[in-house]
C-alpha cells in the first residue's frame, strides 16, 4: 500500500522552510497566489533543481540543460522560489509578485522570467511541449531530459492523455511527468469532482514507467527522479502531497487553492506557522 | 496545391535540417518519400489536434522549424488554445498547412468545411495568414517560408486549382499582387477567390467596365501600402473571400481604410454570410450559391456600379 503524505507528515527541514519562505515572500508582494499549490510542488521543484538536472542559473539558455515546465502554470510561486533561490532573478523581484511592471506574473511565461521555459497557465498544454521537447533533444542526439509537473486537476484535460499515448509511442524516455496529487482541486476534493484513480493504471496502461511517491519526502523524490527508465518508457512520479503543505492552517483546505486580498496579519501567521512544521 | 506543398516540404527539409513534418492521421502514402528519407524529422502523430500542436512548439523550442499539416477546421478549431498559447504567444516558427480551407469539402457538409478560419487565426498575436491562388503560387510561399518569423497559417485550395499566378510577377509574404491594373473599380480577393475575381474583370471589360484585381495572398500582416495607393483611384472597391463575412480579408480592409485614414471609395464586401452552410455539392455550386462565382461577382459589380458612374 502506497504512503500517502498525509498520513506521513514528517517535519520538513530547514532547505524546505526557506524555500517556503519565499513563497510567502512573494505573496505578501503580490497580495494574492496559488498558496496550496504552489506549497505541494516545494519538494518536487528543490529536488530536481538542487540534485537532479543540469542548469546554469547564469545561463538560462544554455544548450546542455535539463528543461523543466511547470504545466500547472498557477503553482508558479513554487518555481519562482526555486528559480530566484538558484539566481536565475534577484530575490527582491519576489516581492513585485504580480504588481505593474513585474516580469513575475499569476502564471510563468518564457522570454520574460528567466529560467521558464514554457508559458503556462491554460492547463494541459505542458505535456504536449515536452514530448515535443524529448522528440527535439533525441533528433538532436541529446541526452539531457524534460521534467513536466502537473497538477491533479490539471490532467482532467484529454490533451494530458494525448500527450500521454504520443510519449508511450514514442518510449520518450528522457520525458518524466511529475503530478502533484494533492487530491484537491480548485471546486474541491479530486474524488467528487473528478476521481482519477487507478491512477497508476492509466499511465501504466499508456506506457509509461510508474513511481509513486510521497511527494514532500526529498530522498524519496531523488530516488525516483534520477534516472530514466531502464527500460526506455517515459516515466511518471505520482507524488502524493499535501495541499497548502508547510502552513498548517491552509492544509488541505480547497480554500487555500488561491486566495486575494491576503491582510499583514495572515503572512505574519504563515511565517509564524511555518516554523512549527 | 497540398501536394505542391507537401512536396516543398520535403525539399526544405533536404536542404535545411531544421525542418521537421508532422501529421494527424492523413492519407495513405502521405510523404512517404519524406519519411523513407529522414524518418527522424518525419511525425505521424494520430487524431489528436491538440497534442500536434503542442509537440509541434516543443520542437520548434528546440530549434526545429515544424510543418503541421491536417484538414482546416481541425487545425483551427480543435485546437485554437494550443494555436494561441503554445505558438502564437512564444512566437515559434511553426507552420500551419490547412487542407481544404473554405468549401472544399463542400459534400462532407459543416464540419468539414473551415469558412472562419482566417478570422480567428488573423485575431492571434504574431500570426501570419496566407492563401495562395494556385500550386505554383503556394510553392512559392512555401519557399519563403522556411526562414519567415512567427507561427503561420497557410490555406490550401482544393488541387488541381487553375493556375493565375506566374514566375515574373514575383512573391513576397504580405505584399500584394496587382495581377490588374484598376480602372473604375477593383476586385480585392484572396486565395482561389482570385481566379473567380480575374474572370468577372474579364466579363465586365466586354462591358466596358474596368476592373483591377489585388490579389491579397497575404491576409495578415495586410498590405496597407496597396489598399493606400489603389483604393483612392478608383470608384468602387469588391473584396472577394471565400470565407465567412466576419473578421476576414473584407473585415480586415475595411479596418484598414478606418484605421489609417484611406481616402476609400465605396467598398462591398462579398463573402458566407452569418450562418452554417447548409447545402452540399461541390465547392463551385457553394460558391456560386454565395455569389462569389465569377458571374455573382461581375453581378456586384454592376449593382455596385450603379448611380456611381
Amino acid at each position: 500500500m502506497t504512503k500517502t503524505a498525509k498520513e506521513s507528515l514528517s517535519p520538513l527541514d530547514s532547505r524546505s522552510r526557506q524555500l517556503r519562505q519565499l513563497v510567502i515572500k512573494a505573496l505578501e508582494g503580490g497580495g494574492r497566489g496559488h498558496l496550496g499549490s504552489s506549497l505541494s510542488l516545494i519538494e518536487m521543484v528543490r529536488v530536481l533543481y538542487d540534485d537532479v538536472m543540469s542548469h546554469r542559473p547564469a545561463d538560462p539558455r544554455w544548450e546542455g540543460r535539463d528543461r523543466f515546465i511547470l504545466s500547472k502554470g498557477h503553482g508558479c510561486l513554487a518555481l519562482y522560489a526555486i528559480l530566484a533561490d538558484k539566481g536565475y532573478f534577484p530575490e527582491a523581484e519576489l516581492t513585485r509578485f504580480c504588481r505593474a511592471g513585474t516580469y513575475l506574473g499569476g502564471h510563468p511565461e518564457a522570454g520574460k522570467v528567466p529560467g521558464v521555459e514554457a508559458s503556462t497557465g491554460a492547463l494541459g498544454h505542458g505535456l504536449p511541449i515536452g514530448v515535443g521537447m524529448a522528440l527535439g533533444l533525441r533528433i538532436k542526439q541529446s541526452a539531457n531530459r524534460v521534467f513536466v509537473a502537473m497538477g491533479d486537476g490539471e490532467i482532467n484535460e484529454g490533451s494530458v492523455w494525448e500527450a500521454a499515448m504520443c510519449a508511450g509511442k514514442h518510449k520518450l524516455a528522457h520525458l518524466t511527468a511529475l503530478v502533484d496529487y494533492n487530491k484537491i482541486q480548485s471546486y474541491g476534493f479530486t474524488t467528487e469532482v473528478q476521481p482519477l484513480e487507478p491512477l497508476a493504471d492509466k499511465w501504466r496502461a499508456f506506457g509509461f514507467a510508474v513511481t509513486e511517491v510521497d511527494g514532500h519526502d526529498v530522498a524519496a523524490l531523488r530516488q525516483a527522479l534520477a534516472k530514466p527508465d531502464a527500460e526506455g518508457r517515459p516515466g511518471v512520479v505520482i507524488c502524493h502531497t499535501v495541499k497548502g503543505r508547510g502552513i498548517p492552517f491552509a492544509e488541505n483546505d480547497p480554500n487555500w487553492h488561491h486566495k486575494s486580498k491576503i491582510a499583514p496579519a495572515e503572512i505574519a501567521a504563515m511565517y509564524a506557522a511555518l516554523e512549527t512544521v | 496545391m497540398r501536394k505542391t506543398s507537401l512536396d516543398t516540404v520535403h525539399e526544405l527539409a533536404r536542404r535545411d535540417p531544421r525542418v521537421v513534418f508532422v501529421g494527424s492521421d492523413l492519407g495513405v502514402g502521405t510523404l512517404d518519400a519524406m519519411k523513407r528519407e529522414m524518418p527522424e524529422r518525419f511525425f505521424m502523430e494520430g487524431v489528436a489536434e491538440q497534442n500536434i500542436i503542442g509537440v509541434a512548439a516543443g520542437l520548434a523550442m528546440e530549434g526545429f522549424i515544424p510543418y503541421v499539416n491536417t484538414i482546416a477546421t481541425f487545425l483551427t478549431r480543435r485546437c485554437y488554445e494550443q494555436v494561441a498559447v503554445d505558438l502564437c504567444l512564444h512566437k515559434l516558427p511553426v507552420r500551419l498547412l490547412a487542407s481544404g480551407g473554405g468549401m472544399v469539402y463542400a459534400p462532407l457538409g459543416p464540419t468539414h468545411l473551415a469558412v472562419e478560419d482566417m478570422a480567428i487565426m488573423r485575431a492571434l498575436p504574431n500570426m501570419t495568414v496566407a492563401a495562395a491562388s494556385d500550386a505554383p503560387e503556394m510553392k512559392r510561399l512555401m519557399l519563403q517560408s522556411l526562414d519567415w518569423p512567427g507561427p503561420m497559417y497557410i490555406r490550401f485550395g482544393k488541387g488541381g486549382d487553375a493556375v493565375i499566378s506566374n514566375d515574373q510577377e514575383g512573391y513576397a509574404i504580405g505584399k500584394a499582387l496587382l495581377k490588374r491594373a484598376p480602372g473604375e473599380v477593383l476586385l480585392i480577393a484572396t486565395g482561389i477567390a482570385t481566379t473567380q475575381a480575374l474572370k468577372a474583370a474579364e466579363a465586365l471589360e466586354q462591358e466596358g467596365i474596368s476592373c483591377g484585381v489585388l490579389h491579397m495572398h497575404t491576409v495578415k500582416p495586410l498590405d496597407v501600402e496597396a489598399l493606400a495607393t489603389l483604393l483612392p483611384r478608383v470608384k468602387l472597391a469588391v473584396t472577394v473571400e471565400e470565407h465567412t463575412l466576419m473578421g476576414g480579408l473584407g473585415s480586415a480592409v475595411l479596418e484598414a481604410v478606418a484605421d489609417g485614414g484611406i481616402a476609400a471609395p465605396a467598398i462591398k464586401r462579398l463573402g458566407i454570410p452569418d450562418a452554417f452552410v447548409k447545402d452540399y455539392g461541390s465547392q463551385e455550386h457553394l460558391l456560386a450559391s454565395f455569389g462569389l462565382d465569377a458571374a455573382g461577382i461581375a453581378q456586384a459589380v454592376r449593382s455596385g456600379l450603379e448611380g456611381r458612374r
